[in-house]
């Protein structure tokens, strides 16, 4: 319940619209009831009634009643022109407002909460639990009323009408109703599941696609298409037990409404010719009693609606309700411009858990052994919605908890190192090691659980957030891009900037040449509806993007992406021009940055094993010793081995 | 509308593309009728026939019980309720009841066939399809996204069951309906029928233009929508890069701005459908409107009874539902249309690499692989291998190396017959390639790609993926050969924990070692190997280097090299370049050359410029080492599985 006043909340913005569907509602349901009635007099008195000269009906009477009808049902239209029109207005709006806030707040939640949300779930609430809630907030309560007004109001004209027949018809009700609601909770299940295998079969398809060579490599092109034919015959299945099913139930109902048309017919007939009842009547009887079956056929859809909406938006709620650990506190002054001096204090980090969509699926067993097809089993479930699946979602809550009450194992402990403006400090260790950790808490995207993060002496939580990101660059591992222009890509931290400035960034990013050769230059649309960049022209427009930041400190994850040698060569070049005169943390994969470094960290297991410089370190017994070996001694030799002229 | 950082584009990737797609092409317009289509889809529904001609059946009794309603009412008002004839009242009555009860089940029947026959016809051309997606080559796949073939295989497919389970039927139910009412109205009083008739092109004409309009507004409505899912999707996946700039309000407005355009559009689109309803509710009052007022004068004039007035009333507001019914199903035929043109279209397009017709099947090699001056291009005069000419004994490891679009992959890529060649000759222990199977050929040959793919299913399935009879001692072998059993054992589920997608529970470094076991298991005659450059820890990357080993061990491998301990131990390094080798050799005898390969090697490896080298000239010191792998975390994320 407090699921669905959170939700009419966000349609209580509009009220005023809202008021004015409902008077539109209200007021299209008192006219609808009229029309019988005009069809009664019609019958009884304009085509019936013996007039005062003896003759039969009331042509007058009959043209007043012809108008009134064309007026009362051109009103009726407008009405519902008017209610469809305004009720859809708010519901929109609904659905824009609960895009743009769970977009915005998205965007803010912390890394925490992203590394362990699935994309893909999020995106699945963001368009259809928003839609499910649309459809509650303007249709689904639209048709409650409608419903209930409705119903009292035929129930009570049909019982003053002929109480007996009214009785009588409204038999039939319950049946409808009963059909109704095992439509709403037999049927919509059958079709959400054969929806889930659909999406089971679309998986297998697109992975199949996306695995192509792989597929055809291993020549497995039968066995996938077993693979598909199964999950196909399963779909297959469904579909037909669903559609069956809806057939026999969806024509009951009508079937249902008939019998009481039936049972007027046969009553109200005798009734007519005892001389109790009048011919028109029986025929409005008959009209109400149609009418009443449209919403009563209802109760099942809005059953369902309404079920969704809680489903969906607890779902809503559970992303709003996030609270990202890192916000600027109250009162805190922006960060002055950074000289680059960075401390870490005996800093300690544990990630803390948050609930997040999805998440916990990371290791799944399959549910049952192998089968002949090897994928036959049962996977409907798997990383699909959960319509139906609340209990989980909750237990899933208590085990985590919104707040950051799941306190994950320490990755850091008491890291204590100072950077001076302008020294380049190598991370070295093991993928787990702490390395990415370590830097995320300097632009603060995760907060140290113990110690402190200071800049320029400014201790990063008592600053704003946006002031202290801003002066800070980062190159990561994988270059992402925006599906924008490359001049908007390379602008990306600064929108405003002059093309001039792109193209200076562009050009000390070694990205100048390819950009040149690209069909429309900077103005060249990358993603998916422009041009792929490869992986290296990929890095070095990122390379650029933080470039055109100029930050006092950098962050760099010194990753060699799947490129060729050349390109290797040009990314080194840039990076170099990136780093000159800043306070560079490098998550370090060459020798020579090693070998550059002011100062090298090693870590293990989130601590500080060992520090200094190459050529101190290169003589200590330790695990320096050890990765130098292994990798960096290759690279040595090269060097050695070749011929002095190369030197 | 996704980040970019998906996988590199593969170095010396085909030509042509990434073409922006047009967002047009898959909406439907155009022809409701296109004989050819109908044609072939009848050949599926074809073997159904009888069922579809039950349905039919169906679809005519159902309508006459429908239609017989309305007059059943007229006999009761006419001659049974003014009569005082209980017994007549007592057969309409009971009459009613059957029509009910037939219709009812009519309904059930009709439906559940139809949608049977087109489940199956559905499913039938799916499996098609797909068995035919199977057998098309790589030039196929190179020209069409992934995004495109999904479109086809289920958007398109199902347009075509919208014409299947419910068009034909239901078009001509409607059609059968609306000459029905139009009988049955001039039965009962034809001067009335023929006024009424006045309306009827109005209200089909009015309801025509109202929905293609309101169909053109909803498109764009959806396009605009899928502009604010794609904006959505992509701030997601790439929230770090907007956390690190702090671009969070620029996006907000960015955004709020694309949202409120899905707003302007929907409301506008709502507006008009809207106001459909006052439209039609006007005409179709209008004619109530005369029927009563002039069909009134004649139940007066005792021309007519009034059972036969209200029957008129009844049919003249089911006149509304087939024609509007019929309009939907106008457009859904043309979606329909579209949609299986484009259904067949795939279906004939041939597989550029097919088995000749006398194909054999490769007996098992030693691993002798002869190219005979062999020109492959992946468009007509654009050749990217220009006369290769290499011989690798059974048990050599052939390193290729060479500048992005040299033609590495190329090479890969003719050995397996993903493509087939322009001229030339490439033979397997003298078997030429194009003459055997692809199937044979290809399980004779691993391939092992630079960045692993993986399909979802569990790491048992995985590994198997190589041989689908390998028995879990042989899985459990091939994974210890590659050093990953312990690892896999170390998780809750062992061989059966799933694999996701992109997921965490698989480090880089361990999807390779999997599908190196995988390649393992098929026990390949000759391996081709893209090595990967991506960086894994120390501890990985000494599993990684035992494994290769393991894996290479007695086979032929061509090894497109990255790692400077696969090039010193080749036993050939072909240096490629524009499609062409400039030099093969051992390492040792190619740097004592002095040639290509080394001014390629010190600028790769060391960095220092080489004679022709370009405008930047580096000092020694900013010279970058080589590119071999080195402790990160994988995947660029913060790595917080601690």
């Amino acid at each position: 319940m407090t699921i669905l006043r959170r939700l009419l909340g966000y349609a209580y913005r509009y009220r005023l619209y809202t008021v004015l569907a409902y008077i539109c509602l209200l007021a299209g349901i008192i006219l609808g009831l009229a029309q019988p009635i005009i069809f009664q007099q019609v019958i009884d008195r304009g085509l019936g009634s013996i007039g005062p000269d003896g003759q039969r009906g009331d042509l007058p009477f009959l043209f007043q009643m012809a108008m009134l009808l064309l007026v009362v049902n051109v009103t009726i239209s407008l009405l519902n022109f008017g209610m469809s029109y305004l009720n859809e207005f708010v519901s929109q709006r609904v659905a824009y407002d609960l895009r743009n806030d769970l977009y915005d707040h998205l965007q803010r939640l912390s890394f925490a909460y992203h590394n362990r949300a699935k994309t893909g779930e999020l995106m699945s609430r963001v368009t259809s639990d928003v839609d499910s809630a649309r459809i509650f907030t303007g249709q689904g309560v639209l048709q409650t009323v409608n419903t209930i007004v409705v119903y009292v109001a035929i129930m009570g004209l049909m019982l003053a009408l002929h109480w007996q027949l009214a009785l009588l018809s409204l038999i039939t009700m319950p049946f409808i109703g009963y059909a109704a609601v095992t439509y709403g909770t037999r049927v919509r299940p059958m079709f959400s599941r054969m929806q889930r295998q659909w999406a089971q079969l679309t998986a297998v398809l697109q992975e199949n696609i996306t695995g192509v060579r792989v597929v055809k490599a291993f020549a497995r092109e039968q066995y996938e298409s077993e693979k598909f034919a199964t999950e196909n015959q399963v779909y297959l299945e469904r579909n037909i037990a669903a559609t069956r099913l809806q057939a026999l139930i969806y024509p009951l109902m009508i079937f249902i409404s008939a019998i009481g048309t039936i049972m007027i017919l046969w009553f109200g007939g005798l009734e007519v010719m005892r001389g109790n009842l009048t011919l028109g009547t029986l025929l409005a009887f008959n009209s109400y009693l149609q009418r009443l079956a449209q919403p009563t056929r209802q109760l099942g859809v809005i059953i369902s609606w309404v079920s969704r909406a809680v489903a969906s938006g607890e779902r809503l709620f559970e992303i709003l309700d996030a609270k990202s650990p890192v916000l600027d506190r109250p009162g805190v002054s922006p960060m002055p411009p950074i000289e680059g001096r960075v401390v870490f204090e005996n800093v300690s980090f544990a990630y803390t858990i948050p609930a997040v969509p999805g998440a916990g699926a990371a290791l799944q067993p399959k549910p049952d052994r192998l089968t002949e097809t090897g994928f036959a089993s049962e996977r409907g479930a798997k990383g699909g919605r959960h319509d139906d699946d609340k209990s989980s979602d909750k237990k899933r809550r208590e085990l985590f908890g919104d707040t950051p009450s799941g306190i994950g194992e320490t990755v850091l402990h008491d890291i204590s190192l100072a950077a001076e403006p302008g020294q380049v400090v190598a991370l070295l260790g093991h993928t787990g090691s702490g390395k990415t950790t370590l830097v995320n808490l300097i632009p603060r995207f995760y907060d140290a659980t113990a110690g402190s993060v200071r800049v320029d002496g400014h201790d990063v939580r008592e600053v704003q957030l946006h002031s202290l990101r801003r002066q800070i660059g980062l190159v990561m591992q994988e270059s992402l891009l925006f599906s924008a222009t490359i001049a908007e890509n390379i602008a990306f931290g600064r929108p405003e900037v002059s093309l001039d400035a792109i193209e200076r960034a562009a050009r000390a990013a070694q990205a100048w040449e390819f950009i040149l050769e690209l069909p429309e230059g900077l103005d060249t649309k990358v993603g998916e509806r422009g041009v792929t960049l490869s992986g290296g022209q990929r890095q070095r427009v990122a390379i650029a993007r933080a470039l055109l930041m100029d930050p006092r400190i950098l962050i760099l994850d010194d990753a060699t992406a799947s490129v060729d040698m050349r390109t290797e060569f040009q990314i080194q070049q840039a990076l170099q021009e990136l780093m000159k005169g800043r306070t560079t943390f490098v998550i370090a994969q060459r020798l020579t940055t090693v070998r550059n470094a002011d100062q090298i960290l090693v870590l293990e297991h989130g601590r500080i094993v060992q520090r200094g410089i190459h050529n101190s370190l290169v003589t200590e017994e330790g695990p320096y010793r050890e990765i130098y070996d292994l990798q960096l001694r290759d690279q040595e030799e090269v060097m050695a081995q070749m011929p002095q002229r190369a030197r | 509308m996704t980040a970019t950082a998906t996988r590199p584009a593969s170095s010396d990737a085909p030509p042509g593309r990434a073409k922006p797609r047009d967002p047009e092409e898959d909406e439907a317009l155009g022809k409701a009728y296109d004989p050819r289509i109908v044609s072939r889809t009848w050949e599926y529904v074809k073997p159904f026939r009888a069922r579809m001609a039950l349905a039919t059946v169906l679809m005519i009794v159902i309508a006459c019980a429908n239609l017989a309603g309305p007059y059943l009412i007229k006999v009761a008002l006419d001659y049974a309720i003014p009569n005082e004839d209980t017994g007549l009242l007592l057969l309409t009555v009971v009459a009613f009841f059957v029509t009910a009860l037939i219709t009812w089940l009519g309904t059930y029947g009709q439906t559940y066939i139809m949608s049977w026959v087109g489940q199956s016809v559905l499913f039938s051309m799916r499996r098609q399809l797909f068995t035919h997606l199977q057998r098309l080559s790589f030039s196929f796949y190179d020209n069409m996204e992934a995004g495109r073939i999904m479109s086809r295989m289920t958007g398109d497919v199902n347009a075509l069951n919208e014409f299947l389970t419910s068009g034909v039927v239901a078009i001509a139910s409607d059609f059968f309906v609306l000459v029905g009412i139009v009988v049955l109205m001039f039965t009962l009083n034809w001067r009335l029928a023929a006024i009424t008739m006045l309306v009827l092109p109005v209200i089909a004409i009015a309801t025509h233009l109202y929905r293609s309009r309101s169909r053109e507004m909803y498109r764009e409505v959806r396009r605009q929508n899928a502009i604010v899912t794609g904006h959505l999707a992509e701030n997601i996946s790439g929230v770090r890069v907007v956390q690190a700039f702090a671009r969070e309000d620029t996006n907000r407005a960015q955004f709020d701005a694309v949202n409120r355009e899905n707003l302007k559009r929907l409301l506008k689109a709502t507006l008009w459908s809207a106001g459909f309803g006052p439209v039609i509710t006007f005409i179709s009052t209008v004619a109530t409107v005369i029927v009563i007022w002039y069909g009134g004068r004649q139940v007066l004039g005792e021309e007519m009874t009034i059972g036969s007035l209200w029957a008129f009333l009844s049919y003249v507001g089911r006149f509304f539902e087939p024609i509007n019914d019929l309009s939907a199903r106008y457009n859904s035929m043309q979606a329909a249309m579209a949609g299986g043109e484009r259904v067949f279209e795939l279906m004939d397009t041939p597989p550029a690499v097919q088995d000749r017709n006398d194909a054999y099947e490769l007996p098992r090699i030693d691993g002798r692989v002869v190219l005979d001056n062999v020109v492959f291009e992946y468009l007509p005069d654009r050749p990217v291998l220009k006369g290769i000419s290499l011989k690798a004994e059974p048990g050599d490891l052939v390193a290729l190396v060479g500048h992005t679009g040299a033609g590495k992959s190329s090479i890969i890529n003719i050995m397996l017959r993903f493509y087939d060649i322009k001229s030339g000759a490439i033979t397997v222990d003298g078997h030429d390639i194009s003459a055997v199977t692809t199937e044979s050929l290809r399980r004779q040959v691993g391939l092992v790609l630079q960045e692993p793919f993986l399909f979802s299913g569990t790491v048992r399935d995985n590994i198997r993926f190589g041989k689908l009879d390998a028995t879990d001692d042989e899985v459990i072998a091939a994974a210890k050969a590659v050093n990953l059993h312990e690892f896999i054992e170390s998780m809750p589920f062992g061989y059966d924990t799933e694999v996701q997608e992109r997921g965490s529970t698989l480090s880089q470094g361990q999807r390779q070692l999997l599908s190196f076991a995988r390649a393992l298991i098929a026990d390949p005659r000759i391996l081709i190997l893209d090595e990967a450059t991506s960086s894994v820890d120390t501890s990985t990357e000494k599993l990684i280097q035992t494994a290769l080993e393991v894996l290479m061990r007695g086979r032929t491998s061509f090894v497109i090299a990255h790692r400077l301990s696969t090039i010193i131990s080749a036993n050939q390094i072909i240096l490629l370049h524009h499609g062409e080798i400039v030099e093969r050799g051992t390492h040792a005898e190619l740097l004592q050359r002095e040639g290509h390969y080394y001014n390629l090697y010190s600028m790769t490896f060391l960095n220092a410029p080489a004679d022709d080298s370009d405008s930047v000239s580096p000092r020694l010191e900013d010279v970058p080492p080589p590119p071999i792998a080195f402790p990160a975390s994988p995947g660029g994320r913060p790595s917080n599985r601690a």
